[in-house]
């Protein structure tokens, strides 16, 4: 038994649709009940109202950035191993990932508005974001734009490698250009208590939530990937014959 | 490889517009910008480093989608993959003719475009230096989007999508080592940024440049 | 000595097999003349034994940089003239005599014409005449004869048997007579079966 039976499509397939229910359920209570809990939370003494966006806004970027580094791994794993599972999967996760960034940095205007008076800031988190975007739609545009699937795997996962060293470089760069008005990690374990219990759990809450709820849209799209190409196979079996 | 840097080269005087329609559409860029911004020094002055590093980016860009195409067409790109030479070293040695006919004469001409957008005398080391360090990168990295891109429909549109998202950092460090030399400031560490991306970029892109020409050859 | 041992080769062209369980042997001094209908997989499976495309099943053995390799496009610049072609890719494949391989094609009068004036038979030999600077021991070539006259047909074949008689080898995708004591090998049974097309590279055949 080992994790690369998973590679197998039929057994992806038969594991994937068994706990797909479950994952969703998961998804669902943990987002909505981290969402309401979220709301009904006292006002912050200095933010009002407006900090309860973070519950939407937190999670929502730490995928964004957590989907990118899943798309590396399995890149790599599809670079190295040739499974066409994982090349799929990195597919399937690049538009959930590329509209996480999408929903972070709205939030962010949307909370920056009353914080810091303005809509936009070339911030450097905002200004990583943005770039991590062009990625995500470059990634993307590489995808639909090659015919051969596997010719478009690979030059993917290369651009995905590439992008991977190039996002990083950039977000360092861009602490060099400005240095921002965004708050530091709300998170962050080292620097003590940055954010109060009440705030605290509601967000991991909401954290768990949108994992699942990538996990669960991950595993759809991939499903839906993996039925395409045998779609694709089947018909090019029938032309033949 | 001197064989095919000397052809490339050949090709781009012979062919017309290799050396001269990347500098043309950069004066062009640097003559529109004071229309749109207005002719003040105090306006134009600040933004000139921008401008002048924007400029030979899009000007680069330009030509990008020539370094494989052309031979992609014509099979040259299919029997360079069959020769002795091996495929990184043609995509390193074509960066480099795209280098001598692009970027070399960005970088001689810079200077003087640099006097339309009022950048100060003082400022003229720091630009040369920048685009010196900096141009190389911005070849190398286009020729992994051209390599990435070629022989796809609609590939000189991905190409720019795919490639100037790399040419962030680069432009960072760039455009801050130009201001810095025109407010008198340190410039060694942009500097060194831009000289470390540029000499990590030709150590590695021409691998993963490589690897992808070899996925669309096939 | 065996130049060139392909066995039990498939190949898949746009994600489908075309042809599969191809095995043949070339030796020096012979050549071997593909045959088949259009489609069934000449230039996949030249492109593979050219190093172009991996294989998807079976072995392809020969030496290193052992192919000189010549299809439709011919890889000339219009801008340079024909000595210049020739002589590039001379340089870049280490070899040969540039002038003796125009001359054998009937350029010697074209020589310093660039090759954009030329006429599309003219390119084809210009095409041709690089096998001759490349000193490669095995030639593959597909389709050589495209637009050439019958008397280039005739100067090409030469050409060729000149190849084999020094202990080359060529592996030729051709419907044309070109008159070689070569051996045929017609692809036309080795057609992918139904059952087998629809699995490119190990993805389906895990449905099956």
């Amino acid at each position: 038994m080992s994790i690369w039976e998973y590679a197998n499509p039929v057994k992806f397939m038969r594991t994937s649709g068994a706990i797909l229910p479950w994952v969703v359920a998961g998804a669902a209570v943990c987002t909505v009940t981290g969402l309401t809990w979220g709301f009904l939370t006292p006002e912050d003494y200095r933010q009002g109202s407006t900090v309860k966006i973070v519950f939407l806004h937190v999670p929502a970027a730490m995928m964004a950035i957590n989907i990118w580094v899943m798309m590396l791994v399995a890149s790599l794993i599809w670079l190295i191993r040739r499974h066409h599972v994982s090349a799929l999967a990195a597919k399937a996760a690049a538009p959930i990932g590329a509209v996480m960034t999408v929903i972070g940095l709205i939030t962010g205007a949307v909370w920056g508005q009353p914080m810091w008076g303005t809509w936009w800031e070339w911030d450097p988190r905002l200004t990583s974001f943005l770039i991590l975007l062009l990625f995500y739609i470059g990634y993307m545009a590489l995808w639909s734009a090659v015919e051969d699937p596997d010719s478009a795997a690979d030059l993917t996962g290369v651009l995905c490698l590439v992008g991977s060293v190039f996002a990083l470089l950039s977000r360092y760069a861009v602490f060099f250009w400005n240095q921002g008005l965004h708050q530091g990690a709300s998170l962050s374990v080292q620097s003590g208590e940055r954010m109060s219990a009440v705030y605290r759990y509601p967000l991991y809450l909401t954290m768990l939530g949108f994992g699942l709820l990538f996990l669960s849209l991950l595993l759809i799209r991939t499903r839906t990937e993996i039925r395409k190409r045998r779609l694709a196979a089947l018909q090019a079996r029938e032309m033949r014959t | 490889m001197i064989a095919l840097l000397r052809r490339d080269l050949r090709l781009a005087i012979r062919a017309g517009g290799g050396f001269g329609l990347g500098v043309a559409f950069f004066l062009i860029l640097c003559a529109l910008v004071p229309f749109g911004v207005g002719p003040d020094t105090a306006a134009l002055q600040p933004i000139a480093p921008g401008i002048l590093w924007l400029g030979a980016l899009l000007a680069c860009l330009l030509s990008l989608d020539r370094i494989f195409a052309l031979d992609h067409e014509d099979g040259s790109l299919d029997l360079l993959a069959t020769s002795p030479l091996p495929l990184e070293g043609a995509v390193a040695i074509k960066a480099l003719a795209h280098w001598i006919t692009t970027g070399l004469p960005l970088i001689v001409a810079a200077p003087l475009f640099g006097i339309l957008l009022h950048l100060p005398g003082a400022a003229v080391p720091a630009l040369l230096a920048s685009l010196l360090l900096g141009t190389p990168a911005l070849s190398m990295l286009g020729a992994f989007g051209a390599a990435v891109t070629v022989g796809l429909r609609r590939g000189g549109l991905l190409l720019s999508l795919l490639v100037l998202p790399l040419y962030i950092p680069t432009l960072i460090f760039g455009t801050e080592m130009i201001r810095r030399g025109q407010e008198g400031g340190d410039t060694g560490t942009p500097l060194l940024f831009l000289a470390g991306i540029t000499a990590g970029v030709l150590a590695v892109i021409p691998f993963a440049a490589a690897a992808a020409l070899r996925v669309n050859l096939r | 000595m065996t130049l060139l041992a392909v066995q039990d080769l498939a190949v898949a062209r746009g994600g489908l097999r075309t042809v599969e369980g191809v095995s043949f042997a070339l030796d020096a001094g012979q050549a071997l003349i593909l045959r088949g209908p259009n489609g069934i997989g000449k230039t996949t499976l030249l492109r593979a034994v050219a190093g172009l495309q991996p294989p998807v099943a079976g072995r392809i053995e020969m030496a290193d940089d052992a192919v000189a390799y010549a299809a439709h496009a011919d890889g000339l610049k219009g801008a340079l003239t024909v000595t210049e072609n020739l002589a590039f890719w001379a340089q870049i494949f280490g070899g040969g005599d540039v002038a003796g391989a125009i001359a054998a094609m009937d350029l010697t009068g074209l020589a310093h014409r660039p090759a954009a004036a030329l006429s599309a038979g003219q390119k084809r030999r210009l095409g041709l005449a690089r096998l001759m600077v490349a000193r490669r021991p095995l030639w593959v070539l597909d389709e050589p004869t495209v637009s050439l006259d019958a008397a280039s047909v005739a100067r090409f074949a030469a050409m060729v048997r000149g190849h084999l008689a020094q202990g080359g080898a060529a592996l030729i995708a051709t419907h044309i007579d070109l008159g070689l004591d070569a051996g045929v090998l017609d692809l036309t049974p080795y057609r992918a079966r139904a059952d087998s097309t629809a699995r490119p590279a190990g993805f389906n055949e895990a449905f099956a």
